[in-house]
């Protein structure tokens, strides 16, 4: 049943891995510098191993802006954001996935009558803006200072074109784990709050937990996505939409790279926090936003020549119509589900209650006790008799809800309450 | 990966070699040239086939090169330009060997008051030919010393032109006959030639390099 709900999940996966592997050995391959043997087998390696180890930030910032409770919901919200990405791209408007998803979860918070963090959906926004920019700006930086040393160096034309193979599949691996670890909360994000996996121990490895069995699922699901359907997309990226000189292909993908990893890395915010420096928001980006970014911030650089100015501002568009029309789909598609195919994509609501009692009762040697007591649980959960006897529920609010017999105990009777 | 290292240095030598085939065999030239000119004819026909033995070396390690370079796919988005820089290089030695052997079976009249001026004109026209091979050498290890190499290049085949003009011109105001003004200026003509080829060679030189600049 899992798996027939994280469907709508693995093909988000799949269909990453199909189009921004691209974002990251596109150019190497298609300009033949790297087999695409090689740069499938590097991509998935270091996708999975990004998904798993550093997934998780990003994803607690999507269960932040809101925690899809249930399968249902989580699989509709996932296959929503698929349906938004498809129109966007039939619209040939440019597209992302984080940008779907965001507002496909707004979209389930709206159904589910949640309030969105307007704080936190207005520092993921910012984030999207940011992320281009500060890519360009890597960029640029980086093809300063690579530019200086190259055309003060005395490498060989062909000793350089050896040292930048190994540059791309290093670079090609750090941006394949980067893409693992910022972009699986697109993939399987959704389905976290609502897993029904449980933490495992294995052996040499000690605890995987259970949203990190999911991020494996959703990396494995991007890295069938290279190796089953990225080569077109990297061959027409290489060959025909972007002419790069493979050094500046690297510098591209080191950018975009860096700034995936910037947001993502729980490590370097833990850096951060720990010199009392203002933390970065852990926010799935656009790959292919910060590589366009990246190719911006070379051009300026070498003059600003040839630079379409039309598409960053379809690009901008797209960071408001994405998150709309996703939330709009999800929105239909989640009263869809509910009604018409009777699947729970909400769950009831927990409260917490507070359990009172005061109880006068017999025990077997005809001695009489009086017992006293309160606790705190949550409503829709099973929870043992602290008391053991006889006791009223009541919410905080003072409100009797329910006044139920939850367990008797052997060889004792129950008296009246005193 | 090591295969692409070894690779790499094999082609590395190869191609210096083929620049030392090339530089070498304008020396050559420029010498047999002088043998001519000072009447040293067995001198002069040795000189004939060391250029050649250069231009079959320089032919045979072009075609190694070039298949090193496809068969391994190195250098993909440069290697056109680069086996049309070595290509058009392979030209120049062929216009060496070319003119060294117009002058063996030709064997032009040369007045004992011009030899000087062919003798110029040979060096000159030889010189940018040196210039060019530097500048070649420069592209695949030092890009920034390019323009500097190929600055040299038009410079030698403007000084080329200008003396092949004079040449041409003491020539004609010879008293001769015109037959043999007419042979003497295709022979200057065709020593200018190298001047003429090195240059079409830095003109492409130059767009390789701006394209070989990240």
């Amino acid at each position: 049943m899992l798996l027939f709900f994280l469907s709508s999940g693995l093909f988000l996966g799949w269909s990453l891995g199909a189009n921004d592997a691209a974002n990251v050995f596109g150019t190497a391959v298609g300009s033949r510098m790297i087999r695409f043997r090689t740069a499938a087998i590097v991509c998935g390696i270091f996708v999975i191993l990004g998904s798993v180890i550093g997934g998780s930030g990003t994803s607690a910032t999507l269960g932040k802006l809101g925690a899809v409770s249930a399968l249902g919901g989580a699989f509709t919200v996932a296959l929503s954001a698929a349906v938004s990405i498809f129109m966007m791209v039939k619209m040939r408007l440019p597209v992302s996935t984080s940008q779907a998803i965001v507002g496909a979860i707004i979209g389930w918070n709206l159904f589910a009558g949640k309030t969105t963090d307007a704080t936190l959906l207005s520092k993921i926004v910012a984030t999207w803006v940011i992320c281009p920019i500060l890519a360009g700006g890597i960029a640029a930086f980086l093809y300063v200072i690579i530019r200086f040393i190259v055309n003060r160096s005395s490498l060989h034309l062909l000793r350089q074109d050896q040292l930048t193979r190994y540059g791309l599949i290093l670079v090609g691996a750090f941006g394949a784990y980067s893409l693992g670890a910022n972009n699986i909360a697109n993939v399987v994000g959704v389905f976290v709050p609502s897993s029904p996996l449980h933490d495992l121990v294995l052996p040499l490895v000690g605890k995987f937990g259970a949203a990190q069995q999911l991020f494996l699922m959703g990396g494995i699901a991007i890295a069938v996505g290279v190796a089953t359907y990225s080569r077109g997309v990297m061959e027409t990226v290489g060959a025909n939409v972007v002419k790069l000189s493979p050094l500046a292909a690297l510098i591209v993908v080191l950018a975009e790279a860096t700034v995936l990893f910037i947001f993502a890395s729980q490590g370097l915010n833990g850096f951060l926090a720990s010199h009392g420096l203002p933390q970065i928001p852990l926010v799935p980006i656009s790959s292919s936003q910060a590589a366009i970014g990246a190719l911006v911030g070379i051009g300026l650089v070498r003059g600003g020549k040839g630079i379409h100015y039309s598409l960053l501002g379809k690009i901008s568009l797209g960071w408001v119509t994405t998150p709309v029309l996703a939330s709009i789909i999800t929105f239909f598609a989640l009263f869809f589900m509910q009604n018409v195919f009777n699947q729970t994509v909400v769950m009831p609501q927990k409260e917490k209650v507070g359990i009172h009692s005061q109880i006068m009762y017999k025990s077997a040697s005809e001695h009489i006790t009086g017992i006293e007591g309160s606790s705190l649980s949550e409503s829709g959960r099973v929870t043992p008799n602290p008391f053991r006897h006889l006791m009223d529920i009541k919410r905080l609010n003072e409100k009797a809800v329910h006044t139920g017999r939850f367990c008797l105990l052997n060889n004792f009777s129950v008296g009246k309450p005193g | 990966m090591p295969l692409i290292q070894n690779l790499t240095k094999l082609l590395i030598a190869r191609i210096d070699e083929y620049l030392d085939a090339i530089s070498e065999g304008m020396i050559v030239f420029n010498k047999g040239l002088q043998n001519y000119l000072d009447n040293q004819m067995d001198a002069f026909r040795e000189r004939i086939a060391l250029v050649d033995q250069y231009e079959s070396r320089a032919d045979k390690l072009r075609r190694e090169i070039e298949n090193q370079l496809y068969s391994h796919s190195l250098i993909p988005e440069m290697r056109g330009d680069v086996l049309g820089l070595l290509e058009h290089l392979d030209d120049i030695i062929d216009e060496a060997k070319e003119t060294l052997t117009q002058f063996s079976i030709e064997v032009p009249d040369i007045p004992m008051e011009l030899t000087e001026d062919f003798a110029s004109l040979g060096k000159s026209s030889v010189q940018a030919g040196e210039e060019l091979v530097s500048a070649a050498r420069a592209f695949f290890r030092e890009l920034s010393r390019v323009k500097d190499h190929i600055h040299k290049v038009y410079f030698y085949e403007k000084e080329t032109d200008r003396i092949a003009s004079s040449l041409k011109m003491k020539i004609f105001r010879r008293d001769m006959e015109l037959s043999r003004k007419m042979h003497l200026r295709d022979v200057a003509t065709h020593v200018a030639k190298i001047s003429d080829e090195a240059e079409n060679v830095a003109d492409r030189l130059s767009i390789y390099t701006i394209k070989r600049s990240i």
